[in-house]
């Protein structure tokens, strides 16, 4: 049986097709992806991620405890401030990625992806390291308002000054009457805001920002357009492009590695294969031949198979051929070129910078 | 939902149209809908062979690949190109503008063995 959000009813009652994701009945789209999809570059957007998780960090020592389980370095933010980064083990894997959003140097909400709920509290709280850890995953509902008209919307029905509010950034107050954390964070690419609220206040506050929004045409979005805005980012999806296997370096997010910080767990295994060097790499490519790319076809090179599509689309933005790739390190590079394996049919693809999509 | 009367249907929830001496395929209305927003389709070339019930080709939306599968046995005499450039077509128009191939059937009969539009909607009902 699969796990409801708080907006199930809301979903069914909008005409939602509601897929299984992660164990979690989700809406994938209520009218048509690409529509959702252009709203949320053209306009804004309004999804149900009640499913992601909340692990709570507390305690004179929660800074410092969760600060040596994550990759980047929370001493370098101050309260109110998100940070995005990976919980590792000891092999550099990935355990998850994370956002985590500073309350206090004693209070840390750590925002986890729905199918790690349960790995991710018991990953943190056998480390906890003399915090207090607990999983609150079922104390939150989560709306995410992304687009460019988002700030407009929002504003008129909230106390929180969103001018002041920089990306990154987090203030509690109230949102059409709702006592919420208003967070301008999000996995579009666009400007926008993730509201963590009480699952008993959802309903309303969706209700809230629909009615509100019919001004700025606020689409309801579901998880397919989630998925092909977040790509067009390259912005990585754990279980798809990542997973206890890969390392950080592996998955191109050394960027959120401060290996400088001090100690923290999997540190020595970065170190290390930051020395010897990477094997491979995930690198963002173009189909340049007719197809779409999708996750575990296989990348070849030569006629030999060199490495794994991890994820991939036709982009509804830039009307091309869009993916992720594991590859040797030596194709990583841009301009490189290797095939891309489509049902037993060759097809070129080139490596390219990413993201893929530029905010206009 | 709309169920043409005209055509016959597979359980694949293709579409199958006598044209002259040809059968015209296409994706049911139903089809196209659970599919969502159709961004690619990949078709054989007029002159190929296709077997009933064997894939012919794909339709690709946004989340899902889709296999395509002959309704009858035959020979490819006929591709909807402009497919490739609008493949929405096949959303917007699935019956008529948004028909994939026409196939010269080695068995004008085959086609009989397929469903009516009764048996297709009754089919569709014990999916759900």
């Amino acid at each position: 049986m699969a796990l409801r959000t708080p907006l199930y009813d809301t979903h069914v009652k909008a005409g939602a097709r509601l897929v299984e994701f992660a164990g979690w009945e989700m809406p994938v789209q209520y009218q048509s992806i690409l529509a959702e999809h252009e709203a949320v570059r053209t306009r804004v957007g309004l999804f149900d991620v009640s499913h992601m998780g909340e692990v709570v960090f507390r305690g004179p020592r929660a800074l410092e405890s969760l600060n040596r389980l994550f990759t980047n370095d929370l001493s370098r933010i101050a309260d109110g401030q998100a940070q995005y980064g990976c919980l590792c083990r000891e092999t550099g894997g990935i355990v998850d990625d994370v956002v985590v959003y500073r309350r206090a140097a004693d209070d840390l909400l750590v925002c986890v992806n729905a199918a790690n709920r349960t790995k991710d509290h018991e990953w943190l709280a056998g480390h906890a390291g003399g915090a207090d850890v607990r999983n609150e995953s079922d104390a939150w509902a989560q709306l995410a308002v992304q687009g460019p008209l988002a700030a407009q919307l929002l504003q008129r029905l909230t106390n929180v000054n969103l001018s002041a509010l920089r990306s990154f950034r987090f203030a509690n107050g109230e949102v059409g009457g709702v006592p919420s954390m208003v967070a301008r964070t999000g996995y579009t690419g666009e400007d926008g805001f993730e509201l963590f609220c009480p699952p008993s206040d959802a309903a309303r506050l969706w209700a809230e920002l629909m009615e509100a929004g019919k001004h700025e045409r606020l689409q309801p979005a579901g998880l397919g357009a989630r998925d092909s805005l977040r790509l067009e980012m390259a912005y990585r999806l754990y279980g798809s492009d990542m997973d206890d296997g890969t390392t950080p370096l592996e998955a191109g997010l050394g960027w959120v590695v401060k290996l400088d910080k001090g100690d923290f767990v999997g540190r020595d295994a970065l170190v290390r294969q930051k020395q010897q060097g990477l094997a491979r790499k995930l690198v963002g490519f173009l189909l340049t031949d007719a197809g779409i790319p999708r996750h575990g076809y296989p990348v070849l090179q030569d006629g030999r198979r060199v490495g794994e599509v991890t994820s991939g689309t036709r982009s509804p933005s830039l009307g091309t051929s869009i993916g992720l790739a594991y590859v040797p390190a030596a194709l990583a590079a841009e301009g490189s070129t290797f095939a891309v394996e489509i049902r037993g049919r060759l097809a070129a693809a080139k490596a390219v910078k990413t993201p893929f999509y530029t905010r206009k | 939902m709309n169920f043409p009367e005209d055509i016959r249907y597979t359980r694949e929830h293709e579409w199958a149209r006598r044209k002259g001496g040809s059968v015209v395929v296409g994706i049911t209305e139903f089809a196209q809908d659970q599919l969502g927003d159709v961004v690619y389709v990949e078709l054989p070339d007029v002159g190929d062979p296709v077997k009933k019930g064997e894939s012919f080709g794909v339709v690709e939306s946004t989340k899902a690949v889709s296999e395509l599968f002959a309704p009858v046995t035959g020979k490819v005499v006929e591709v909807n190109d402009p497919l490739s450039d609008a493949p929405e077509t096949i959303n917007e128009d699935p019956y008529e503008e948004g028909w994939l191939i026409a196939i010269e059937p080695s068995d004008p009969e085959e086609l009989e063995e397929l469903m009516d539009a009764k048996g297709y909607q009754e089919f569709i009902a014990e999916q759900e």
